[in-house]
């Protein structure tokens, strides 16, 4: 084909240029797919302690994406001395592997929130979320209100969750798929993946835990705060050895 | 005037007139120049392909199957905390190992006075006093800071003061490190339902003299009632005295220092007692997370020592 040709028919331009830039993408993403290492195996007496969200933490994790904190918070704590001793240890790839999207972000306006789970109690999340000043006062970030306000919106949560099972995360709908996931991640976690149970754990963990310190009702809060308070928390470090995550690179 | 400016750039490169075309037409008349790249320009670019092989070769780069290249003559060594050398190609994760095991190595005579030391012992030493002072200062503004202030000051109403010389569950060097390793639960019933709200009001009239407010004598009474007798049952966790007890972390309400109801800041009684009032009607519940999971035993023990320092330790 003569250059000629190329440059003067805009649709051949499109074609051609769309392949050449792919094949860098292609030649640096693929491979992963297929390297035994890409993500580590994080298994505690046989069983994986990485697993997907609850039904609640589900909601949470769609209100954090509604709201935007992706844009000023990352969710990805680089293998950094400055980054180990601030904010724990470095993210691995198992920790995000039932993201869809993942939320690792690019740009650190706020800290890092890969590790904030278990960090600051509940009712610190609440009064945060709704007026940040309130506790950290040279805060920038804006005041969420309407949360606590809001009642959460959890008709679709079983739809939700097919939708995930789409795209990979085991959420068991037969009896087959359940009984896998006790073997996978045990018991008591495959009982809150199964989705024809899915609003009655969500409500049963909103009331369980009250995030946010009102009971009669399930706000939006509720979920935010949930799902807040799992991040980073599924990996046990302690069981495992110094250097162990290394091995995987 | 394209045909102008085209004349205008052969003219002001008078001697490269002859640089040929690309032969391709536009138009009918406009036409490209052909002119060769600077020769370093393109020695630079033949540079960065043998950079690229030669990288190749020396770090991990190709996938190959399920596994990858490693590279060569790039081992990362380090001794680990048991004492074992470990030897691995470079990655980054390994190279923070190295330099996590490092730092330590050269922190690690202080840290190890730290770790054998008590408590006591760090506060009455002026080298390690100030190692776990600034080492502690750090770790407060991560991870204390955030409900406590950076000052240590709290928030009224959620967050207790940690530099005044007041204290829900003790002030002591132990008492704190315990605080910090296992969290805490404070916990009042609320009275809503258990008690009207005349009672509550005389509760909150009682409560308020006991810290010395000119309240009504009548109500007063009334409320000391309800207060050491069973209705109310507040005894049991403030004490008689009203002093509260350090293993319940119940507040001493005779002092003049206010943690849940902002006391300090409302100007009339009347406001003063609806603050209280508000804390009777609707219990406390409040949780210090746990620490011993995110932090190691020196870093609980130094920053107990910091907290104790910060204005009150007992």
């Amino acid at each position: 084909m003569k250059h000629e040709t190329i440059e003067t028919n805009a649709a051949w331009l499109i074609v051609l240029v769309f392949i050449v830039i792919s094949i860098g993408g292609l030649a640096e993403i693929v491979p992963l797919y297929f390297i035994d290492d890409t993500v580590e195996d994080v298994k505690v007496d046989g069983i994986e302690t990485v697993r997907p969200y609850s039904p609640l933490e589900v909601r949470g994790r769609d209100i954090y994406m509604r709201e935007g904190c992706y844009l000023c918070h990352s969710q990805m704590i680089r293998p950094f001395r400055d980054e180990a001793l601030r904010y724990g240890h470095y993210s691995l790839a198992a920790e995000s592997k039932f993201d869809h999207p993942f939320q690792w972000g690019s740009k650190r306006t706020g800290p890092d929130l890969a590790r904030v789970g278990k960090k600051y109690s509940n009712q610190w999340h609440v009064e945060h979320l709704t007026a940040p000043r309130s506790v950290v006062k040279e805060s920038i970030m804006p005041n969420y209100p309407w949360l606590l306000k809001t009642d959460l919106e959890y008709k679709d949560i079983a739809e939700r969750m097919k939708a995930l099972k789409m795209v990979g995360v085991p959420y068991s709908e037969t009896k087959a798929e359940y009984e896998a996931n006790v073997k996978r991640f045990g018991k008591d976690v495959a009982k809150f993946l199964d989705v024809n149970q899915a609003e009655n754990n969500l409500m049963a963990q909103a009331l369980a835990n009250n995030y946010d310190g009102n009971k009669s009702n399930i706000t939006e809060m509720d979920a935010l705060v949930a799902y807040l308070q799992v991040l980073g928390t599924m990996v046990d470090f302690s069981k495992f050895e110094d250097g162990y995550f290394s091995t995987f690179r | 005037m394209s045909t102008d400016s085209n004349s205008k750039v052969q003219g002001s490169k008078g001697s490269k007139q002859a640089v040929q075309t690309t032969g391709h037409a536009w138009d009918g008349d406009i036409q490209e120049f052909n002119n060769p790249l600077p020769t370093w320009w393109v020695w630079a670019f033949y540079a960065t392909i043998v950079f690229a092989v030669i990288y190749w070769v020396l770090y991990p780069a190709w996938p190959i199957g399920r596994d990858y290249t490693k590279g060569v003559m790039n081992d990362i060594e380090y001794t680990d905390a048991s004492g074992k050398t470990v030897t691995r190609h470079w990655n980054t994760r390994s190279l923070l190992d190295k330099e996590m095991v490092q730092a330590k190595a050269e922190q690690k005579k202080y840290l190890d006075q730290l770790a054998a030391a008590s408590i006591e012992e760090i506060a009455k030493d002026d080298e390690k006093s100030n190692f776990a002072y600034s080492m502690a200062k750090v770790l407060f503004a991560d991870n204390c800071a955030a409900c406590h202030q950076p000052g240590g000051a709290g928030v009224v109403g959620s967050y207790p003061n940690l530099a005044d010389d007041d204290w829900l569950w003790g002030g002591s060097f132990k008492d704190i490190k315990t605080t910090i390793t296992n969290g805490r639960n404070g916990y009042m019933p609320s009275f809503k339902a258990a008690l009207s709200s005349e009672k509550i009001d005389d509760v909150a009239e009682y409560v308020l003299s006991l810290s010395k407010h000119k309240t009504d004598a009548a109500k007063t009474a009334r409320g000391k009632a309800i207060f050491n007798g069973q209705e109310g049952g507040c005894y049991y966790c403030h004490t008689k005295a009203g002093t509260g007890m350090v293993s319940m972390g119940s507040a001493n309400l005779t002092d003049s220092i206010w943690t849940l109801a902002d006391v300090p800041s409302a100007d009339t009684l009347e406001a003063k007692k609806a603050a209280v009032k508000q804390v009777i009607m609707n219990g406390v519940n409040r949780k210090m997370p746990v620490w011993k999971e995110r932090l190691t035993d020196t870093q609980i023990k130094i920053l107990a020592f910091y907290v104790h320092q910060l204005g009150g330790g007992k």
